[in-house]
């Protein structure tokens, strides 16, 4: 640990970070001024004026980024709490247990996060018709599981790969029932995957753009549609205020549980199963 | 104190031929500490996993006290199982570990640090209630993981070969604790071992079982004294057998004429005796003297090995070292076969 890193070593992350701050970071900065500008032209390096319209406008009912703002958040958090329960169990059979076709339904639940999702949300819009989901909060949480479902199933099956179901035997015979083993030693031994599994399946669902627009009809207004509708009709100051707003719950998230994700708990190493 | 009482126990593995356990009946009685003795893959730890409840029983029936205890489950069974890697939880301190299994049973918190504490001072153990197990000694551990399954005073206590995993100093201070503490509290006790050794140190009765099948249920002294068969006694450590018949007291044999003690019916059998109750050398005096050549002889420090040739018999013998020093090899010497020694298997 007190060893001090080759000048290779730190050649290389100094310019990994350069490389993180350009592509990860700068981008936001203009959202960000723009939010504050009432005229910015090429080639002025700020804008001419400034003026908090686009935010007293954004944060008014008018808009509806308010309300958009807590719907996007009530699907992630649906989707995300729905994919924590289909995703542990299906985690636990793939990572523990060994039975036929287990590759095949491996390759079924990875299908979403390679192909495309608009190739599938057209056949299951045609289902939720029938069942009655289409244009639905419901619908829109059931078919965001699509992509956040893969990533909760891999980290937790990486998990589970690691994990030994004898601690289990062991709380049984000392008394335990099979919830209150499930509660105290399941639970918090695998914690850390349905942490950095919950993140991923927040923010992928807070990012679904067409999912959202095909099976919600228009009906289901998140804050990326809104956005977007925003974005075309070149509003550049609202523009940046939702912006700014839509991005916050990310980084939010990141920064409270960026020591899940590295470290000893090897949460990521699902991934290395791709 | 609960007597166990095992029945015709059998376990057939989904898509297994043979039974991995075959009609296993036991009677264990209450406060007993008994081993299952045998090589790994006998059964043994099927057996303990099936009185604890964790896997399911092809046949057969286990009671405690006179009550089936079949339809159980194992949280209700009162059998606490200790694992060979103790499977302490690893983000529970020391003190709730050890509270586990009072916690599951709902006791107020104040009566559990009570118990905990002292059962840490029994275990000896007192000021680690704070740490984390992986802080902990491989000794420590154990004794962490003893104390979480004696703190809720189990009818049946079981343990996976509780002394393989430590080195020679701590086996017998471990051996110790287990047994006082065992005598202690009155706790019937089975516990799984493959390496006679431990079995013999540790426990009143040892049960040995080879290819799932129970071979001998008895003290310690009777498996080196009266081995029930050549597989049993070569478990034990013996490789001397002599083929021949048992008339009037004595032994028929290749070796000549050979007394036995009291008690040996007639008819055919293997006379067999343990290399470290022969005696070599010219003090070598009993009523069984033989001459036999020595073919090797290894200085083993407490002892001397030496194998011996008589007639076109090869005998094993660990001899007493003063005795041995004038002997080498390629030379005769009389040896000795003292009639207690003596045992005939079928």
């Amino acid at each position: 640990m007190s060893q001090r890193p080759s000048t290779g070593f730190r050649t290389f992350r100094a310019i990994t970070t350069v490389m993180m701050v350009t592509w990860l970071i700068l981008p936001l900065v203009p959202l960000a001024i723009w939010s504050f500008s009432r005229s910015w032209f090429f080639p002025n390096v700020l804008p001419s004026a400034w003026s908090l319209q686009g935010w007293e406008y954004a944060l008014s009912d008018r808009s509806g980024v308010i309300d958009a703002l807590w719907l996007t958040i009530g699907i992630s958090l649906g989707a995300t709490v729905l994919s924590v329960l289909a995703g542990v169990p299906a985690g636990r059979a793939l990572g523990m247990y060994n039975f036929r076709g287990k590759q095949f339904i491996e390759l079924l639940i990875l299908a979403p996060a390679i192909v495309p999702g608009i190739a599938v949300v057209l056949g299951i819009h045609v289902v939720f018709i029938w069942l009655g989901l289409a244009n639905s909060i419901f619908g829109v949480i059931l078919v965001h599981l699509i992509p956040t479902l893969p990533y909760m199933v891999l980290v937790m099956s990486g998990i589970f790969a690691n994990y030994d179901p004898a601690f289990e035997a062991q709380a049984r015979s000392l008394g335990a029932s099979p919830l209150k083993t499930f509660w105290y030693v399941t639970v918090p031994a695998i914690m850390p995957g349905i942490i950095v599994g919950a993140l991923f399946a927040f923010l992928i669902s807070w990012s679904q753009y067409i999912l959202t627009l095909l099976i919600g009809g228009g009906r289901v207004i998140t804050l990326p549609l809104l956005l977007f509708n925003f974005a075309t009709s070149g509003r550049n100051d609202l523009t940046g205020a939702i912006s700014v707003i839509y991005i916050i719950p990310g980084i939010l998230i990141l920064i409270l549980t960026a020591r899940h994700l590295s470290g000893r708990s090897g949460a990521v190493g699902g991934f290395g199963q791709i | 104190m609960t007597h166990v009482s095992l029945q015709e126990l059998t376990k057939v593995y989904p898509g297994a031929t043979a039974p991995a356990l075959d009609r296993l009946s036991l009677e264990i009685a209450s406060g007993e500490l008994t081993a299952l003795l045998g090589p790994s893959g006998c059964g043994k730890t099927t057996t303990m996993k099936m009185i604890a409840g964790l896997l399911p029983v092809s046949s057969g029936e286990i009671n405690f006290d006179g009550k089936s205890i079949l339809r159980e489950k194992p949280e209700n069974r009162n059998v606490v199982m200790v694992f060979q890697n103790y499977l302490l939880f690893p983000y529970m301190s020391v003190a709730d570990n050890i509270g586990f299994g009072l916690k599951m049973r709902k006791l107020p918190k104040d009566e559990i640090a009570r118990r905990v504490a002292e059962i840490l001072a029994l275990v000896r153990l007192p000021d680690l209630g704070a740490r984390k197990p992986k802080e902990l000694s491989g000794g420590q551990q154990q004794r962490v993981a003893l104390a979480r399954a004696l703190i809720v005073q189990p009818r049946v206590l079981l343990l996976d070969e509780p002394l393989s995993n430590l080195d020679a100093h701590l086996r017998f201070e471990m051996r110790d604790l287990i047994r006082n503490l065992q005598q202690e509290m009155g706790i019937t006790t089975i516990f799984v071992t493959h390496d006679q050794e431990e079995a013999v140190v540790l426990a009143d009765r040892i049960a040995l079982i080879l290819d799932g099948r129970l071979k001998q249920y008895d003290s310690a002294e009777a498996f080196y004294r009266r081995p029930i068969d050549e597989a049993t006694a070569r478990f034990f450590g013996s490789h001397n057998f002599v083929g021949g018949a048992v008339s009037d007291g004595a032994f028929d044999s290749p070796l000549g004429r050979i007394v036995l003690p009291n008690g040996i019916a007639d008819g055919p059998g293997k006379l067999t005796f343990r290399p470290e109750n022969l005696r070599i050398g010219p003090a070598a005096e009993s009523e069984n003297r033989l001459t036999a050549t020595v073919l090797s002889k290894i200085y083993l420090g407490t002892q001397t090995r030496l194998r011996v040739q008589v007639g076109d018999e090869v005998i094993e013998v660990l001899a007493n070292p003063n005795d041995a020093t004038e002997i080498a090899e390629g030379e005769t010497a009389p040896i000795s076969l003292p009639a207690p020694a003596l045992w005939v298997v079928r």
